[in-house]
């Protein structure tokens, strides 16, 4: 009744390709970040519940928002071209350090020619942007082997990036400009003279990344490019034949996906994290980005969204829950409940809907469609 | 059917969650968050720590009725030594309580690297008793950070103190080599810079040695160690890092006499399961080691005996176990020196900040407080926010840990440039400006 596209008549091409071709779907959207771009900050400026100190906006929407940015970047290696990669945390890491080193200035001094290469220190915006780059770049460089190898096979050699660039962060003191400790600094976050301090800009900042990485990505898997990496996905001796450059398509997908996940590393470390250590980007960070893309739904940027929310959120609300109940519970033992509760849920989910959140979204929007006259 | 059950679970569970209920807060309390981590890889050498630290602040709350009638009310979370749970933890208790946090002490190098910003920004202390940042000794640059009673580059001096002393004097370093086997984090990689330092003064050669989180992979750095026969390993380990590293010793017969860890490696747990394989393993002593004291005798009568102990009563007097009272202690007495200045009340953070920078424990009042041969005099000044930089050497024989040197103090005027010059740098990368000491009151 409300969900019902009948009397909306596309009389234009452009019309017909929106992205959101049905009223509602626009409406839903719009009223969404209405919420996130003013309701929340309106909020938060006047300490109104549950905005009453900054837990909500610093530990879990920032975080949100930059792993779901994260996800969505799986998401277009995984869940569109159908590539497995277990890399994604190793792409965050040279988000971040390229990003880091960018941001401090880098010098390379190559003795043997008698000169040196010398960048001065860029501004946060272009550096977020250039790690993100930089990123896309290796990406392409361990995207290589997926022209040969397939599947599982596949997730082993990204598995190695993942290793290999926990090992470099980790080792090689250039990085992290020669840090004692090898923990390093966000710089202060000046985005042309403004400066992002409080958690609500942070916070702000990062939502219009995100929004703007979101619909470029959603654009992108519904245009030729996504097409062509669906096709691989489907079958790629099919895809061959029918024209479609496996090389061209699996290189672009690991190159987009490889930015997306680099600024969305950059942005871990510069606006949440603050500090970081490579432990920040290991290979329970590429599980737990991959975990949000099976659970969200494999090619789905809403299905990345929901399972970032889900993967990072449910823990914690299960660990808050006794404390607000005021159950008395050792820490301990929450901690285990936390575990036992949020595995079966993940059990539960997957053997009622193997297709993830954005599967359910779907089926929601289908019975919504007849309501309340089901046939 | 038994998906109408675990829907109705799931229902439960989401309901329970949209109830909010707020405990009505007394208002004469300070709160103290703690975290703590009872599971995972670290919960063996984390959990008696926490068991310290909360059996204190009972202590204080049963027998004296809190710190000068103001109750102390706390909250555990649990962080599993995760840096980004522990944010989460931190995050999650800042604003609790009355007055919020009085000061936070996540015992993790990385969240304490995490925290050290967010703290300065939010006026929380972040108290870090023998380990964190060892350039926030500088009080100019970290207003916030209290690295009490030693730093690793102090311990890392203490360290090559002793074995200076079981060789025979500084010259006879020369040519020696040492290892650190380091737990491959900030906390582990801290003491580097101090060691080189060390190596380059006395001319001994320096190998770090890393280990992966958790620890319990160390097959190939042992065998390194078996062809390098260094004369002594450090070994900067936590968790655990510690008994495996003292059972693949000996599985290499290395001696473990040669052996000497960190005051966060010698601790109980560090050394049972390796079973006799441990004896003659030696550790630095962050001043107390195990035993019971006046304190304890405090802790069974006003907490155990009304069965309000976190823990079995064997285990109080355990060396982690004392770690946490100490580190409760030093935090209840920075609030009681607090409120000399702003009252008897539940104070701030940025007062109790105030209360640590000017705690000043002479001999009588540690004696007074029932800690008397555990602790030396400590007292904190703007430059120095550590106090206190003493250690001395144990040994396990199998049963007990006991005292083996004299007390030790870390060389100040060798580290002190180390720390100017890095935090100097931290000041400069963040464009802060440090304080001026000097002016401050």
């Amino acid at each position: 009744m409300l969900y019902r596209e009948a009397g909306q008549f596309k009389t234009t091409y452009v019309e017909d390709m929106a992205i959101f071709p049905i009223r509602q779907d626009r409406i839903a959207l719009a009223v969404l970040l209405g919420i996130a771009f003013i309701g929340v900050p309106l909020l938060a400026t006047f300490h109104i519940w549950p905005f009453g100190s900054d837990y909500l906006l610093w530990a879990i929407l920032l975080p949100f928002l930059i792993l779901a940015l994260a996800a969505i970047g799986t998401n277009i290696l995984v869940g569109y071209c159908g590539q497995i990669s277990l890399g994604s945390g190793a792409f965050m890491a040279i988000g971040a350090y390229s990003a880091y080193k960018l941001v401090t200035g880098v010098h390379i001094p190559l003795a043997w020619l008698g000169c040196a290469i010398s960048i001065p220190p860029l501004s946060v915006l272009a550096s977020i942007l250039l790690g993100g780059l930089i990123a896309a770049g290796v990406g392409i460089l361990f995207g290589i082997p997926s022209l040969r190898i397939k599947g599982l096979y596949l997730a082993v050699a990204t598995l190695a990036a993942q290793f290999f660039f926990d090992w470099a962060f980790l080792r090689i003191p250039w990085f992290t400009n020669y840090a004692p400790s090898g923990s390093v600094n966000a710089p202060e976050l000046n985005f042309f003279g403004l400066i992002v301090q409080s958690p609500i800009e942070r916070y702000l900042l990062c939502l219009l990344l995100v929004t703007l990485m979101a619909l470029l990505a959603k654009n992108l898997v519904r245009g030729n490019l996504g097409r062509q990496w669906m096709a691989i996905r489907d079958m790629d001796i099919a895809a061959e034949l029918i024209g479609i450059r496996p090389l061209y398509a699996k290189l672009t997908a690991f190159a987009v996906s490889s930015f997306i996940i680099g600024v969305a590393g950059a942005l871990w470390a510069f606006v949440y994290l603050g500090s970081w250590e490579p432990l920040a980007f290991s290979i329970d960070r590429s599980l737990q980005l991959l975990f949000m893309v099976i659970i969200g739904g494999l090619g789905s940027i809403m299905g990345s969204f929901v399972g970032a929310a889900f993967i990072l959120i449910v823990p914690i609300m299960l660990n808050l829950i006794p404390a607000e109940l005021g159950v008395p519970l050792s820490t301990e033992t929450i901690a285990h409940f936390e575990f036992i509760i949020f595995g079966s849920l993940i059990c539960y989910l997957l053997i009622k809907e193997p297709h993830g959140f954005a599967r359910l979204i779907s089926i929601g929007k289908e019975k919504l469609r007849l309501w309340p006259f089901p046939y | 059917m038994p998906s109408i059950a675990c829907n109705a679970l799931i229902l439960a569970t989401v309901a329970s969650g949209v109830v909010v209920s707020a405990p009505a807060a007394a208002q004469n309390e300070q709160f103290i968050p703690i975290l703590s981590y009872r599971t995972g890889p670290y919960a063996v050498n984390g959990a008696p720590y926490a068991n310290g630290v909360v059996d204190y602040y009972n202590l204080i709350n049963e027998r004296d009725g809190g710190i000068n009638g103001v109750k102390i009310l706390v909250e555990e979370c649990e962080t599993g030594y995760a840096t980004d749970k522990g944010v989460e933890c931190y995050e999650r208790l800042k604003s609790k309580g009355p007055t919020g946090a009085a000061f936070i002490n996540p015992l993790s190098t990385g969240i304490t690297f995490a925290l050290t910003e967010k703290t300065a920004t939010d006026k929380i202390p972040i108290i870090t008793m023998g380990y964190g940042r060892a350039d926030s000794k500088n009080g100019a640059v970290f207003p916030y950070n209290f690295p009490l009673l030693g730093t690793y580059w102090s311990a890392a001096d203490i360290a090559i103190q002793h074995v200076a002393k079981e060789l025979g004097g500084f010259d006879k370093l020369k040519g020696k080599k040492i290892s650190l086997l380091y737990h491959d984090s900030p906390y582990g990689k801290e003491p580097i810079p101090m060691l080189q330092v060390l190596a380059q003064k006395y001319g001994f050669e320096f190998t770090p040695i890393p280990v992966t989180h958790p620890g319990v992979e160390q097959k190939s750095q042992w065998l390194a160690i078996r062809q390098n026969r260094p004369d002594y390993v450090l070994v900067w380990g936590w968790g655990v890092m510690n008994s495996t590293a003292v059972k693949e010793a000996a599985a290499v017969a290395y001696p473990r006499e040669k052996m000497i860890g960190v005051w966060w490696s010698g601790a109980e747990p560090d050394v049972t399961p390796a079973g006799d394989q441990a004896i003659g393993y030696k550790s630095l002593m962050l001043q107390h080691g195990a035993g019971k004291f006046p304190v304890h005798a405090d802790i069974e009568k006003y907490v155990y005996a009304k069965g309000k102990g976190s823990t079995d009563s064997g285990k109080v007097g355990e060396v982690l176990y004392n770690r946490g009272v100490v580190n409760a202690m030093l935090g209840v007495e920075a609030i009681r020196k607090a409120q000399e200045k702003f009252g008897q009340k539940p104070l701030t953070g940025e007062q109790v900040r105030w209360g640590l920078e000017n705690l000043n424990l002479s001999e009588a009042r540690i004696k007074e407080l029932g800690f008397d041969g555990m602790l030396k005099p400590i007292k904190i000044s703007c430059s120095d926010h550590e106090g206190t930089r003493d250690g001395r050497v144990q040994q396990w024989d199998g049963k007990s840990w006991k005292i083996i040197s004299d007390w030790y103090t870390a060389d100040e005027p060798l580290i002190d440039p180390l720390v100017r010059d890095v935090s100097a740098k931290y000041a400069a990368d963040k464009k802060a400006q440090p304080r001026e000491c000097s002016k401050e009151s």
